[in-house]
This record gives C-alpha cells, structure tokens and sequence, in this order.
C-alpha cells in the first residue's frame, strides 16, 4: 500500500546573491508524450560543490538530469529556465553542442567507444574541434591524471577501452567528460555497475573535481550521498520535494515523506 | 541407532518408489524423442541434397579438364568461347560476371548508405511507416520483372543516349543497381539499428554533432554489418541470371566497353544450357561455368564468416 504525500508540502531551499551557482532551474517541466514526468523543478547549484539526486526508481531523477544538457532533445519536452551563465539554454537557438561541451555527462553504464583509451579521449577533443598534437597529448595525460586512471594505463594508451575493468571503464568515461575543460559535470548513478573497490575510487575521483567543476550527481545510495555530496535534492513521482545540505538532509529531514524515505520506511 | 536404521530403510523404500517414478517415460519424454526424431531425419535430408548437388556440380564441372581435356588455364584465360569448335576460353563471361557484380555494388553502396542512415538517425519514424515497407517489397519482386523493366526501359534508354544496342555491361550494371539496392540497404538497417544505443548518447553528450556521431560511431561500430550488407548484394548480383540475360546481349566476347552486348557466367548458362547434349565438351563446359559460380558463392559466404568474426573480436577484445 503506498502512502500518499502531498505534493504542495515541500522543503526546497534556495541560495541568497553571495552563493555564485553553477546552474539553476525555474519551472521546468518534462513531458514524454502526454506522460508528464517532472514538476515545476526549481533547482540551484552552487559552484564546486557536488550535488545529489536522490529517491525512488522512477522519480525523475534521471529526467531531470539529461534536461539539464539537452540530451532529452527528440525524446521529451522540456519546458521552463534552466540558467547558465546567466543565458536561458533551453530555448530554441541555442547551440547544443556548445552546451554539452560546457556540461558534461557520464552514464549509469560505462559506454566507452570500441577504440583505444588514446582514441576515446581524443574523439572528443576532436568533436570539439582540438586538432593539434603537442595539445591533445596534453589534453589526454590531464584528463586521465584528473580522472585517477592515469597511473593504470599510462603504459598502455593504445589498448582497447573495452579491456578495461568496469571501474577503469567509468573513469576513462570521467576522463573523456573532463577532457573537454567543462564546467558542470553530470553523472547519472555512475557507480552502479561497479564494485566497492572502484566506487571508492570514482567517488574520490569526484571530490577531487569538485575543486574545479561543479558536479550533480544521481545516486541511488544514500551512503554515497552522504560521504560526498554538500547538497541533497529529494525526487519524489516527478517532484522534488527538499533540498537541503547533505547534513541537514540525513540528519534532520523537514517533511514526512523524506523522513520516511531516509529512515527506509518509505511507502 | 535402532531408529537411524529404521529411518534409513524408509528413505530406501522412498528413493526406490522415486527412481521408478523419475525414470519411466511419460508423454513428455516421448514427444521430446519424436520431436528429436523429426528435426534429425530433416537435418539429414538437407545434407544428403547439398551433399550431393555439390558433387554433382563438381563431378560434371571438372570432366571438361578430366575427360576433354582442356587446360584449366585455357579455360580460365582464354577469350574465346565456341564450344561446338571446341575453344572454351570462359574469361569474357568472368570478365563479365565480376564487373556488373563490382559496378553494381560501388554505385549501390552509396545510395544504401544515405538510405539506411536516413531510415535510422535522420527520420527513424518516416523511415518505419515509408520506406521500411517500400524496400521490403522491393527485396521481394521476381527477377523477371526487373529484367523486363530492363529491357523495356533501361535498354531502350541507353540506345537513345550513347547509340549502339542498349545492350551491355552498364544495362546490366543499371538493373542490377535497383535489384541489390534493397538488399544492402535493409541489411545496412538493420546493422546500423543494432548499434548500442549509448554509444550515440555518449557520443552526443560529448559535443559531438549528429553527423560527426553518425560517421565516426556509428558506422564506425556498424563496418562489419555493412560489409556483410554489400557482399550479400555482391552474391546476389553475382548469381542473378534471368534479369541480366534480358538486358546484356550475351555476345560471348570480350567486353571492349560498357555499352556493348557481353556476357556473364550466369548468362552464359541460362542461355546455352538447353542447346546442348549431355557428356558432350558443349554441355560439360557449361557444368565448368556453374562450378565456377559455385566456388565463387562459397567464396562469399566464407567472405561473410570471416567478416563476422572480426566484427566479434574487435567488440569483445
Ligand atoms: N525515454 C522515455 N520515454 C518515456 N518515458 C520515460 C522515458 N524515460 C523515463 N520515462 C518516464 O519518466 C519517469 C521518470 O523516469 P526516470 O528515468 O527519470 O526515473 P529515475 O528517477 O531516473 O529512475 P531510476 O532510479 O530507476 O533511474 C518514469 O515514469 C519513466 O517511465
Ligand atoms: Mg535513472
């Protein structure tokens, strides 16, 4: 028997004008078909911190996250803000892969091309237009020392990525993402597939990032939200219901329907 | 230990009462033994036909080196081809045979390319509901109607642009064109459908744009599947008699240029097999142009598993 919250009693906190953002919603729906996925989604992320997405299978999070980088173009409509650098990047003439450069994504599924770990990296830069060699060298010894994968394969460049454990893979996706110089990364549940050993490699991976990118990250393990996340953002059926410091969050929830989710007594 | 044994003999009552019960044959067994049956004496029928037409083919294809005595290369290299004086030279209709097959591939191939890429990535909806049906039914006319179509337009088309005939190598390379267009094209879909999703997102979210995504990802990740798309035109091409027969003149001679009637080994055969009186040189050098046609579609197929296993590897390795 699942419980009914009500959708009007929430705890979203916002930021006052000190806090520089990295990026912000303002009513941003999602519509997939006549199926309305995501509610007024009013979200601000703070610079250089790593935010949270959490709640139950099915909540939007993922929804939300993809809005955010236009990657739900010809999947979902997207309407409401989303502000970046103080330009509405979900409006029509906006250039898409110049956002995507900026925001970054990794997936729940490490998807690394079919090439080499050189080639991975460099698929990107090239997309973007980086051709010359002194620089992608650069560029490649940086993002993998960045993503902490660098050390492992230094010696072996030109070996195929799929030969990489799925730890190393996730990383190498890190390091393809952050090759680019964004400077929002978003990472949809980017340890799921992976085992203790790499989730404590990619999660500190990640605290170390968040020093130059700002990060948002959908996760389904509370544990993981707690050790590295500043600020938690709770979904509940396409609603974000709080937001709060990490902290405050897990320790001191402001609504039933948190409460319950967090002590694991949900629905 | 008087109970432990008592117990113990009623669990050997027991397993004895179910080792009949788990060993005796229900319907179960028996339709799975029938079923068995069935699909072996079918297998078996299949190989004794393949078996035999293969050595049929081969018998009678190798008795022209065997009994006639012609050189192997004299047959593989020489140009003239009059049976009834005893010259077999069979390179003409080589000649012929692989430059319509190569001629129609290179100018297919393009044309499936755009297509498929246009079915997938540009207008996948349009591409389902329109075209999807549109080259399913292409794959499916007889050949006859395209060689009719050949000869009745293509053939007529030519003679009015270039003079000659009509007949010849680029009518037959022309009809050919439009017979493994839907071929390649619908096993270039297929492949290209068959390409991971996340790597076009991941592709995607990268900055990259749609054709960078599309030409560097995914047929990057689909070549295997294309290849295999363009050798299936290529045997197909290669094989196909009737509708090249209608359009190409089938003048067994060496093809000085495309707009002259020539000929190919399948044409060849469908033209001169009725002429010709069985064991005679005439009707064995025949059987040599099939085995010909024979080695060479067995040579695609192992083109076709080899490419197979190469696509394999490199996504595994
Ligand atoms: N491509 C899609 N097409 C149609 N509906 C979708 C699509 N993706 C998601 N949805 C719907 O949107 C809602 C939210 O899904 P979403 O994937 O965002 O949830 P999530 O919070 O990421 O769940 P999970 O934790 O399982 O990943 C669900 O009801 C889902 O059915
Ligand atoms: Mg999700």
């Amino acid at each position: 028997m699942l419980k009914q919250y009500s959708f009007e009693e929430t705890a979203v906190q916002t930021f006052d004008d000190k806090t520089s953002l990295a990026m912000r919603t303002e009513d941003m729906q999602v519509f997939y078909g006549s199926n309305h996925a995501m509610f007024d989604a009013n979200l601000a992320f703070p610079k250089n911190q790593i935010t949270a997405l959490i709640g139950a299978s099915g909540s939007g999070k993922s929804t939300y996250l993809r809005s955010l980088n236009r990657m739900n173009d010809g999947i979902a409509t997207v309407t409401g803000k989303i502000w970046y650098h103080g330009v509405n990047i979900n409006e029509p003439g906006v250039n898409i892969y110049e956002i995507r450069r900026h925001i970054g994504m990794v997936f729940q599924r490490p998807n690394p091309f079919a090439k080499s770990i050189r080639e991975n990296i460099v698929y990107a830069l090239r997309a973007n237009g980086i051709k010359k060699k002194a620089e992608l060298e650069e560029r490649i010894e940086q993002s993998l020392k960045g993503a902490a994968l660098w050390d492992e394969v230094k010696d072996n460049l030109d070996k195929s990525a799929l030969s990489l454990s799925g730890g190393q893979q996730q990383r190498l996706c890190i390091a393809r993402s952050i090759a680019m110089a964004p400077d929002v990364l978003l990472l949809d549940e980017p340890c799921s597939a992976l085992d203790p050993i790499s989730t404590v490699k990619v999660e500190e991976t990640l605290l170390e990032l968040q020093k130059k990118y700002s990060i948002i990250i959908v996760t389904h393990n509370m544990q993981q939200a707690s050790r590295i996340s500043s600020q938690c953002a709770f979904f509940h059926l396409g609603h974000i219901m709080e937001y709060a410091p990490t902290g405050t969050m897990f320790s001191n929830p402001q609504i039933p329907v948190t409460q319950d989710y967090i002590a694991g007594s949900f629905g | 230990m008087e109970q432990t044994n008592s117990q113990l003999k009623n669990q050997d009552t027991q397993s004895h009462e179910w080792d009949t019960r788990l060993h005796h044959a229900t319907k179960a067994t028996h339709e799975d033994w029938i079923g068995r049956g069935i699909s072996y004496f079918c297998i078996g029928i299949i190989i004794l036909v393949v078996a035999s037409m293969l050595w049929f083919i081969t018998s009678k294809g190798i008795a022209t080196f065997t009994q006639n005595h012609v050189s192997l290369w004299k047959f593989l290299s020489g140009t003239n081809w009059a049976p009834d004086q005893g010259k077999i030279g069979a390179l003409p209709m080589i000649l012929g045979s692989f430059a319509v097959t190569f001629a129609a591939a290179i100018v297919a191939t393009p044309f499936a390319l755009g297509t498929a890429i246009f079915m997938t990535e540009i207008s996948p909806n349009r591409g389902r509901k329109f075209l999807q049906p549109v080259i399913e039914l292409l794959v499916g006319i007889p050949s006859v109607v395209y060689g009719f179509i050949g000869l009745a337009v293509v053939v007529p088309f030519m003679r009015h642009l270039v003079g000659g005939s009509g007949f010849g190598i680029i009518s037959a390379t022309f009809v050919l064109f439009v017979m493994v267009l839907p071929t390649i094209t619908s096993m270039t879909v297929d492949s290209l459908r068959a390409v991971p999703r996340f790597y076009k997102e991941a592709s995607l979210a990268l900055g990259a744009t749609r054709w960078q995504t599309v030409s560097r990802v995914i047929l990057r990740s689909a070549t295997s599947g294309i290849l295999t798309a363009i050798i299936f035109g290529m045997a197909r091409a290669f094989g196909e008699a009737l509708a090249v027969q209608m359009v190409i003149g089938n003048a067994a001679i060496m093809p000085k240029n495309l707009i002259s009637p020539a000929s190919t080994l399948t044409s060849q055969l469908t033209t001169g097999i009725g002429d010709t009186i069985d064991g005679t040189l005439p009707n064995n050098a025949l059987w040599s142009l099939a085995l010909i046609l024979l080695l060479m579609s067995l040579f695609f197929n192992a083109l076709v598993r080899f490419i197979a296993k190469r696509g394999q590897l490199k996504h595994e390795r």
